[in-house]
């Protein structure tokens, strides 16, 4: 008798606990929920990205995982880009902005350190779809 | 301009070995086939007769240690098929090295830390043209390379048209190479020469002849590029680079570093190992030392976005 009356505060104490973290569990549901299911883009082909990248030399600046070598440090790490919501800090991440920025970044910040890169628009897409597969943190 | 020709920049990586594109690869190419045949057959023996010498019969072991097998097989066999490989080897290779005659192509290659300084020499050994990290030769005809160091050793290899030739600090080696077709080959420095030693790379381009002399005639002449006045020409020589930089027609003429009066024309960036375009010129201006750590060139974090777009355009301009 004691022994359960000892036990039941504590029992509710777990109750309550585990309410709140059911609630914040919630919460955080929601918040992954907008960024919705992963971003494709049609027709466009991670695995041919992650080798254009390598062809073009993106790790002359960026480390990026899957690229092994170079890993430049002038622009940002790109792991975990999938989850990012502002690309260089300043546009919504989304694909068309995406693709724009990596075939021409200074046409939408002139002030970027970021060239103009020797890619087609199809190339740039294959490069943005690997680059949506980078969501781990 | 898309990026469909960068593999043939790189030309392969790492250079394809065994694979010989002209007749002084040839001979290497059959030596080694040679080594590693005979090495096979003697590995089977040495192996059989350790397990005779473990298993056998009390009969085969007997005869096994037997003193005259120790004399012919351990002695008498490896001195005469050894010297046989000797000269053998010797014999293929020897005309390689005799001194440049009159009418070959010559071109001296001075091996740098971790670069290669390239000039192009006219019949009297006299300096006609100054580039790095790729070369250009003539195709079907045999060019004299003469071998310098300006550091320590290194070793100049282009595994599809010759062997290894070492680059010793003062001394001239002279290696002849030759491409039977137009094309372009990967090479790399084959001597453990300190830090970035495994980014040491090159690229050696062969055309035919007409091609040869047209692209020789292009290069004597500054790039049209050097000269217009740009930001990016204008940051480039109040940063300072020219102080280690060459660039012909305009003021920069500095012999530190690597040549970059047709930068924007050469297949790779950083000796060989990435491909040339305005973003790898800026990753590398900006911080070669993530690339490349330990070379010679220091980190520039002085530029601002637009600066080092601006010098990255510049470089590419100067084809």
């Amino acid at each position: 008798m004691a022994g359960g009356e000892a036990r039941s505060p504590i029992g509710q104490a777990d109750q309550s606990t585990r309410t709140v973290v059911i609630a914040a569990l919630t919460l955080v549901g929601a918040c992954a929920d907008k960024t919705g299911s992963p971003r494709l883009i049609a027709g466009a082909d991670p695995s041919r990205g992650v080798s254009i990248m390598e062809e073009v030399g993106c790790g002359a600046c960026h480390e990026i995982p899957g690229v092994d070598w170079p890993r430049g440090t002038v622009g940002a790490p790109l792991k975990g880009f999938a989850a990012r919501p502002l690309i260089a800090g300043r546009f919504p991440n989304q694909p068309d902005t995406l693709v724009t920025w990596l075939k021409d970044a200074p046409s939408l910040s002139p002030a970027t350190g970021m060239p103009a890169m020797p890619i087609s628009d199809a190339q740039a897409r294959d490069v943005a779809a690997y680059l949506y597969t980078l969501d781990d943190h | 301009m898309t990026i469909d020709r960068a593999p043939e920049g790189f030309a392969g990586w790492p250079p394809p070995i065994l694979d010989p594109a002209g007749p002084f690869a040839g001979p290497v190419n059959i030596l080694s086939w040679i080594l590693f045949a005979m090495s096979a057959v003697v590995l089977v023996v040495v192996l059989v007769a350790l397990a005779v010498a473990l298993f056998g019969p009390r009969r085969w072991r007997v005869r096994l240690g037997g003193e005259r097998l120790v004399w012919i097989g351990g002695l008498a066999f490896p001195v005469v098929v050894l010297s046989a490989l000797l000269i053998y080897g010797l014999g293929l290779t020897s005309h390689l090295t005799d001194e440049p005659r009159p009418g070959e192509t010559r071109i001296r290659v001075t091996g740098e830390m971790w670069w290669w300084r390239v000039a192009y020499l006219d019949e009297q050994g006299r300096e006609v043209l100054q580039d790095a990290n790729e070369i250009h030769i003539p195709a079907g005809q045999p060019v004299v390379f003469e071998l310098e160091s300006a550091d320590v050793i290194h070793s100049f290899w282009v595994p599809r048209l010759g062997g290894k030739k070492d680059m010793i600090p003062g001394r001239r080696n002279i290696l002849r190479l030759q491409a039977d077709a137009p094309g372009v080959f990967g090479g790399q420095c084959a001597e453990y020469c300190g830090g970035p030693h495994a980014l040491m790379g090159l690229v050696v381009v062969a055309h035919t002849a007409d091609e040869f002399d047209a692209w020789k005639r292009r290069r004597l002449a500054p790039s049209p590029a050097a000269g217009l006045p740009s930001r990016g020409a204008e940051v480039f020589e109040a940063s300072g680079c020219g102080a280690c930089h060459t660039v012909r027609g305009a003021s920069a003429n500095g012999l530190a570093g690597p040549d970059l009066s047709h930068v924007g024309s050469r297949r790779t960036l950083g000796g060989g190992i990435l491909p040339t375009n305005q973003g790898t010129l800026a990753g590398w201006i900006a911080d070669s030392q993530a690339i490349k750590p330990g070379n010679r060139m220091p980190a520039y974090p002085v530029l601002s976005g637009e600066d080092l777009r601006a010098v990255a355009a510049y470089l590419e301009s100067l084809k």
